[in-house]
């Protein structure tokens, strides 16, 4: 689920930290220290600031909502992360926040806790074959229909366009194909002419558009599904990128900020990690007081243009 | 015995390379029957033709050429590699490793652009040069010890890298380029081709290749220093993939960390296709760059055709299973 690493984003932040300070009134003085108070989240890595963006998330609702946060990193290893939730079954734990490493691998653990009754909030990637008390991820699907509505807009809402898939057969491109095919069937004027897969990879990306520049020259728009075949189009696009044709691309990366910049990529649909953190451990704790939560919570996914762009390159 | 080595190779290990090397008047059925990979390549392409009018552009064959170019060079390394009996799974992450190693040196170390080149080639040739070792004096299978370099390769680039892509050379740039209207991956794409045809033709060590992956055990008989053959071809092996790697990178503008991932599948398909067997002793370099274009072909093909990412995979395997069991047969008929 996880393509990009992306930077601080200050104003998104600010809105979701009203929320969570507004749920966090009411729960910090409920909340003390009795058994099953403290939250463990288990990061699946933390050498990617993707990842760090999200502790940091949710160590602020846990600070703001006045929680016990212990963060383990299972540095991108199963059996790592597996050993980390069976110690989570010990103790005070009340919630544990998954953030899986493989969304299989991580199921017998899950299934365990299930057992000895602690609830699991998964977050950015699922879990296969347990129960989830409630799972927060980026919508894909509506980032996909953002990135249409970007597309049109840079083109005027009229011409021909090229979409460049992901790796066949995963969620993210499944997702962000089918929010881009709902987006862009509202601009009548606009039509797909080919959709071919690049593998989520620069390299590929460059030699697919320029192949498919020759079949169909007349092209003005192109959509990646993510930054890096974004980077690889316009790379085959050359002084075209920007100009006559205008890329959309999504994840945020900082190569995706820096084109941006640049003018050679239009907008890209960037993920808020801190967001996905902070979101879980609000659940967490209405778990722990009893609420009723949500059973999938997705999490808004930003267009970033060159309007907005200040609040993502710090 | 040493001295005699010419002769012995001559004699004993052309037999299937140089069949046609020397025709009185031009055979054309030995010919196709000698070219099966390029007749293959021909009837794709008329398919194509027929198919869309795109196919037959000069812009398009220009693409196909650069495109070919990454995947070929690498390619005739591995060719050597196959010719002496060996595989090698690594030349896609040693190209990833040695770009990476040429842009660190020219970001991070500050090394100007020709050097930060260099290292790049010097990585891809050292890592090489373990692969040889590993295989000839560490007695690793070469599937084994290639493989370890596939993953150590690949760790080493996202550790220099820190995961994230990093800006190259000027130089490196260059290679992505065009000198006037000719793209430079061509020119490296047909000099490489020039310099291993020559290596494996007209230099003792190419046909000491011939002769190991014929018979090893014949070769050490009749003299030949086997292993310091088998560590010179993955060393070359190493050096074309570094050679692909810097390619890659300079059309790109930056040494990606995933690069090349699985490209070296496509070179051994490429290899094979060509006509190389993988028991060794068998195989040439223009085999070797009609595979290439075999496979970038079809995915040009299939991209113009805009056929949906889902059939690509299945047309893809079905072409190369078509190549080589066409091949197969064809050997099979002619040596009844």
């Amino acid at each position: 689920m996880k393509f990009s690493s992306f930077r601080r984003i200050a104003v998104l932040t600010t809105t979701a930290a009203l929320i969570v300070t507004g749920t966090a009134g009411c729960n910090r003085s409920s909340d003390g220290a009795a058994a099953g108070s403290e939250v463990v989240l288990a990061v699946s890595t933390l050498n990617n600031p993707f990842f760090v963006e999200l502790r940091d998330g949710a160590q602020a609702a846990a600070d703001a909502a006045g929680v016990e946060l212990n963060i383990v990193d299972a540095q991108n290893d199963s059996a790592t992360q597996a050993n980390q939730l069976a110690n989570a079954s010990v103790g005070s734990t009340g919630v544990v926040i998954v953030n899986p490493v493989d969304s299989d691998a991580v199921s017998s653990s899950v299934a365990d806790l299930n057992t000895a009754d602690i609830p699991v909030i998964g977050v950015d990637r699922t879990v296969n074959g347990a129960d989830l008390a409630s799972l927060v991820s980026s919508d894909n699907v509506a980032g996909g229909t953002q990135a249409a509505d970007a597309l049109a807009a840079a083109m005027g809402e009229q011409g021909s366009i090229i979409v460049l898939q992901g790796v066949s057969g995963t969620s993210a491109s499944r997702e962000r194909g089918e929010g881009f095919a709902t987006g862009i069937a509202a601009y009548p004027n606009i039509e797909v002419v080919a959709k071919q897969t690049a593998n989520f990879d620069r390299a590929a990306a460059l030699d697919v558009t320029s192949n498919l520049l020759q079949a169909n020259p007349g092209v003005t728009g192109i959509f990646a599904e993510n930054d890096e075949m974004a980077l690889g189009a316009i790379q085959a696009l050359g002084d075209r990128a920007g100009a006559e044709v205008k890329v959309v691309g999504f994840d945020g990366t900082s190569d995706g900020l820096a084109a941006i910049e640049a003018g050679t990529l239009v907008a890209t649909i960037a993920q808020q990690p801190a967001l996905l953190g902070q979101l879980a451990v609000e659940l967490a704790v209405k778990i722990m007081n009893d609420e009723e939560i949500d059973a999938v919570v997705p999490v808004e996914v930003v267009a970033v243009t060159l309007d907005n762009i200040a609040a993502f390159t710090e | 015995m040493t001295t005699k080595t010419p002769e012995v190779l001559h004699s004993d290990v052309h037999r299937d390379v140089h069949r046609d090397s020397q025709p009185r008047r031009f055979d054309v059925k030995r010919f196709l029957s000698n070219n099966g990979a390029l007749v293959g390549l021909v009837v794709l392409c008329i398919a194509l033709v027929i198919a869309t009018p795109d196919f037959l552009t000069g812009q398009n064959l220009l693409n196909i050429g650069i495109q070919a170019s990454t995947v070929a060079v690498m390619a005739f390394g591995v060719t050597f590699v196959i010719i002496a009996g060996g595989i090698d799974l690594s030349v896609g992450s040693v190209a990833a490793l040695s770009a990476m190693v040429s842009g660190w040196f020219f970001v991070s170390a500050g090394l100007p652009g020709g050097a930060a080149l260099a290292a790049g080639l010097i990585a891809g040739l050292l890592a090489g040069v373990i692969n040889g070792l590993a295989s000839a004096y560490g007695k690793l299978p070469s599937f084994i010890a290639t493989l370890a370099m596939l993953s150590v390769a690949r760790g080493l680039t996202l550790v220099i890298s820190d995961g994230r892509p990093i800006a190259t050379a000027p130089q490196v740039s260059f290679l992505g380029g065009s000198v006037g209207p000719v793209p430079v991956p061509i020119i490296v794409l047909v000099v490489t081709a020039l310099i291993a045809s020559f290596i494996l033709n007209r230099t003792v060590i190419g046909r000491s290749m011939y002769a190991v992956g014929g018979n090893a055990e014949a070769a050490r008989l009749s003299g030949l220093p086997v292993n310091r053959i088998i560590v010179t071809v993955f060393a070359l092996a190493g050096l074309f993939a570094a050679v692909a790697g810097l390619l890659l990178a300079g059309r790109l503008d930056s040494a990606q960390p995933q690069a090349a991932a699985g490209y070296e599948l496509d070179a051994i398909a490429a290899v094979v296709i060509g006509g190389a067997s993988l028991a060794g002793g068998v195989g040439r370099i223009s085999g070797t760059i009609v595979g290439a274009l075999i496979l970038v072909v079809i995915r040009n093909g299939l991209n113009l055709l805009n056929v949906t990412a889902f059939w690509q995979q299945v047309v893809i395997g079905l072409v190369i299973a078509l190549a080589v069991g066409i091949d197969v047969l064809r050997r099979k008929s002619r040596s009844k």
